[in-house]
């Protein structure tokens, strides 16, 4: 048992290696960067791919060699009066996991694009791009206050613009980017303002600080009531980052980008750093019970909505971002009936089975093509085994079906829910009962039944190369085996809780009645029959509707029923958010073009020109040529000067 | 040294004013030559009669005041006066050999 953060402790290594673990990253970006054109695609992506692996040793170095809880101080970056902000890391169980994390993930989808991006021509730009993310979020989860924090979610976010929009000849991809950047700084603008309000409030933003002073009890001049407020403010920022309820539209439109990327940042890494936000500020959170109930309340409501969207797509890397919204909303669900740990706990398993859809759907893609419409596959398992066995363990991962790593974390989340409220567990239940209905939905349309693509597309089915098999292989094993970090019953001891426990040492102190109740054994084993045994029906319903009845999805342009219409589009709620936000802000910016640059602005500058160039034109007249002229001009002058200085004698 | 007692009796016959008449008549003649006339070498002619209008003034006023400081004066302005009439002369030399004539109407290419 380790213990909880000194504030004197200092770093058992040297400074480098904590340079160094965001810096080979950065330096990757560099290097892919600059050289982008010089550079074959397989020394980009070895570039890339070295650097990710170089982060991930040393993560791992950290992890085994772990002892307590630290903080590496770099420089001294704000130093303004009583604002002191240090560039500091802090190393502890729950970023150490997170660089292990997104390090591990990492690496192994940059080997897999190595294989997926051969053929592009921006191979360089792809491994750069992909090379900051990475030391963006690992800034991000290794800061030691908010304002790091800060710098690495804007960081992220810009590469996910970067990323989404890498096709950037494609106009509708780049819009997808514009709405991903621009729905996030309605969450960053959230952010912003609860960070600028805990400094107010505790007068630092290092968390050290702040969650001592959130323990005990001071809150500068204000009451209690002003954690509310500020943990309000940063969820607001974690919606728009783990695309909750409003915030979400942008993470089925960022399916543009490259598979890599939805697999990295849109699974496995950057929606996770909403979670990171609230797990890192548990102490905070749990001192707002309001604040609770609102982030369990979307996270529940996300994932039911998201879970019913992702019934009707036809595209299969949009039921993958549907899901994902919706997997997130369970996470969410967990911070807000406070299982901290079984949050943190899915989103480990999330991030494998996950990712390990998403290269799968990539290897498919690849087959076939370039076709994402599953309408158009079909009976896909003879000629892409691997990619089939190794999804077909990825979506009993995701449907929560033991032994696989899904299972225990769902079933951990479920069993707090359970505690907190009947009514939310009844919904989570039926969430996840339509989570395995549609993974399997997608399993079944595009891996089983005859093959419905044309003749070419038959003809180029392929296998992927081993650079993209591999990756899926090991993502295999960790979601079949990584469940039983967290899983009490079968091998001892939750060994994630115990390694993350003194992340939670202040709320546990504020409130032990959330972390002491362990429901009774039989309780227990009757959530996990009754969770398996949902996910089993929502598995055979879609064996019955797509394998045994061979029920295909219509065209586009087929009729459909009024709910099935309204599944189908998403809610409307594109249109909404274009009718009521996007129209009016256009038509205020076309109305300030208008009245006040061309109207106002344009002809004052202009103005000005001219009024320059007819004073010139005035003056002119004096330079009339002739000799004549200058020499009257001269006596008038001379006479002028005299009578003025002689005149008064 | 102005001493009133050392300048003969006989200077003070054409009394100053008519000097300064006549100077300044020179002087405004000369003026309007320069502004009137279109012949280059008569305007240098008028400026050469304006400088003279000048000597004329200072040596009356050297003789009426004993003071040798006006007459030093017309030396210097007449020395100048050459050297001025040399260039200037040069100058429309240069002119005529371009233009065939020395109108001065002709000098007007720097028109703005």
């Amino acid at each position: 048992m380790q213990e909880t953060v000194l504030p004197g402790a200092t770093a058992p290594f040297s400074t480098l290696l904590y340079v160094l673990i965001p810096g080979l990253p950065f330096l990757g970006f560099l290097l892919n960067g600059l050289l982008n054109k010089k550079l074959s695609g397989t020394v980009a992506g070895a570039i890339g791919t070295l650097a990710v692996l170089g982060s991930f040793l040393l993560s791992v170095f950290l992890f085994v060699n772990f002892k307590y809880q630290y903080t590496v101080n770099l420089f001294d970056w704000i130093s303004v009066g009583s604002l002191q902000i240090p560039f500091s890391y802090q190393i502890d169980q729950l970023s150490l996991l997170m660089l292990l994390l997104i390090t591990g993930v990492g690496t192994l989808i940059h080997i897999y694009s190595i294989g997926y991006m051969h053929h592009d021509e921006n191979v360089g730009k792809f491994f750069s791009f992909l090379n900051l993310f990475v030391f963006s979020m690992l800034i991000l989860v290794l800061g030691a206050n908010f304002v790091i924090l800060f710098i690495g979610w804007e960081g992220v976010g810009l590469c996910s613009y970067l990323l989404i929009g890498f096709w950037n000849k494609n106009t509708s991809y780049n819009n997808a980017a514009k709405k991903a950047f621009i729905i996030n700084r309605v969450g960053d603008l959230g952010f912003l303002l609860g960070i600028f309000l805990m400094y107010l409030t505790f007068n630092s933003v290092q968390y050290a600080e702040v969650f001592q002073k959130a323990s005990l009890g001071q809150f500068g001049n204000h009451g209690v009531g002003v954690v509310t407020v500020i943990t309000l403010l940063l969820f607001v920022g974690a919606m728009g980052k783990s695309a909750q309820l409003p915030l979400y539209t942008w993470l089925p439109d960022a399916m543009a980008g490259p598979t890599p990327v939805s697999a990295l940042i849109h699974a496995a890494t950057m929606v996770t750093a909403g979670i990171y936000l609230v797990l890192r500020s548990n102490v905070l959170f749990t001192l707002a019970p309001q604040t609770l109930e609102v982030v369990g309340i979307i996270g529940l409501a996300t994932a039911l909505f998201a879970a019913t969207i992702g019934l009707a797509q036809n595209d299969i890397k949009k039921v993958l971002a549907y899901s994902t919204v919706s997997q997130l909303g369970y996470m969410f669900l967990a911070l807000g009936v406070m299982g901290y740990t079984s949050s943190f706990f899915h989103v480990l398993t999330h991030a494998f089975f996950k990712a390990l859809l998403f290269l799968g759907a990539g290897s498919v893609i690849h087959a076939m093509s370039n076709e994402q419409d599953m309408r158009r596959m079909g009976g896909l398992r003879k000629a892409l085994p691997i990619t089939f066995l190794t999804m077909l363990i990825g979506c009993l991962a995701i449907s929560g079906i033991p032994p696989f790593a899904g299972f225990f974390s769902k079933d951990e989340i479920l069993s707090h829910v359970y505690e907190h409220s009947k009514v939310m567990w009844i919904i989570g239940v039926f969430t996840s009962f339509l989570t395995a209905f549609y993974m399997f939905r997608l399993l079944f349309l595009t891996f089983f039944g005859e093959f419905r693509g044309t003749e070419e597309q038959r003809h180029h089915l392929h296998e992927s190369p081993a650079s993209m098999t591999l990756p899926l292989i090991v993502l295999a094993i960790l979601s079949a085996v990584g469940g039983f970090m967290g899983a009490p019953m079968f091998v001892g001891k939750h060994y994630l809780a115990d390694f993350l426990a003194p992340i939670f040492t202040y709320s546990r102190q504020i409130m032990p009645a959330a972390f002491n109740t362990e429901p009774e054994h039989s309780t227990e084993i009757m959530l996990m029959g009754i969770s398996v045994a949902v996910a089993v029906f929502g598995i055979g319903l879609a064996y019955v509707l797509y394998v045994a009845r061979a029920q295909r999805p219509v065209e586009d342009d087929a009729q459909r029923s009024a709910p099935e219409n309204l599944v189908y589009h998403k809610y409307y709620i594109d249109e909404l958010y274009d009718t009521i936000i996007v129209k009016p802000v256009m038509a205020l910016s076309t109305g300030l073009y208008k009245f006040v640059e061309n109207g106002i602005i344009d002809p004052i500058a202009n103005g000005v020109g001219r009024v320059t160039l007819a004073g010139g034109q005035l003056l002119r007249a004096v330079q009339t040529g002739s000799v004549e002229t200058y020499l009257i001009l001269m006596v008038i002058g001379i006479v002028l000067i005299l009578g003025l200085n002689f005149g008064r004698l | 040294m102005t001493n009133a007692s050392i300048v003969p009796a006989v200077i003070h016959e054409v009394p100053l004013q008519y000097y300064v008449f006549f100077a300044t008549a020179l002087f405004c003649i000369g003026v309007t030559g320069v502004l009137i006339r279109r012949n280059a070498i008569i305007i240098f002619m008028c400026i050469e009669l304006m400088l003279n209008a000048v000597n004329i003034l200072l040596t009356a006023f050297a003789a009426y005041r004993a003071d040798p400081n006006g007459q030093v004066f017309v030396f210097f302005i007449m020395a100048v006066a050459a050297a001025e009439v040399s260039v200037g002369l040069g100058i429309i030399v240069m002119i005529y050999r371009n233009f065939q004539n020395t109108d001065v109407n002709l000098l007007s290419r720097l028109k703005g």
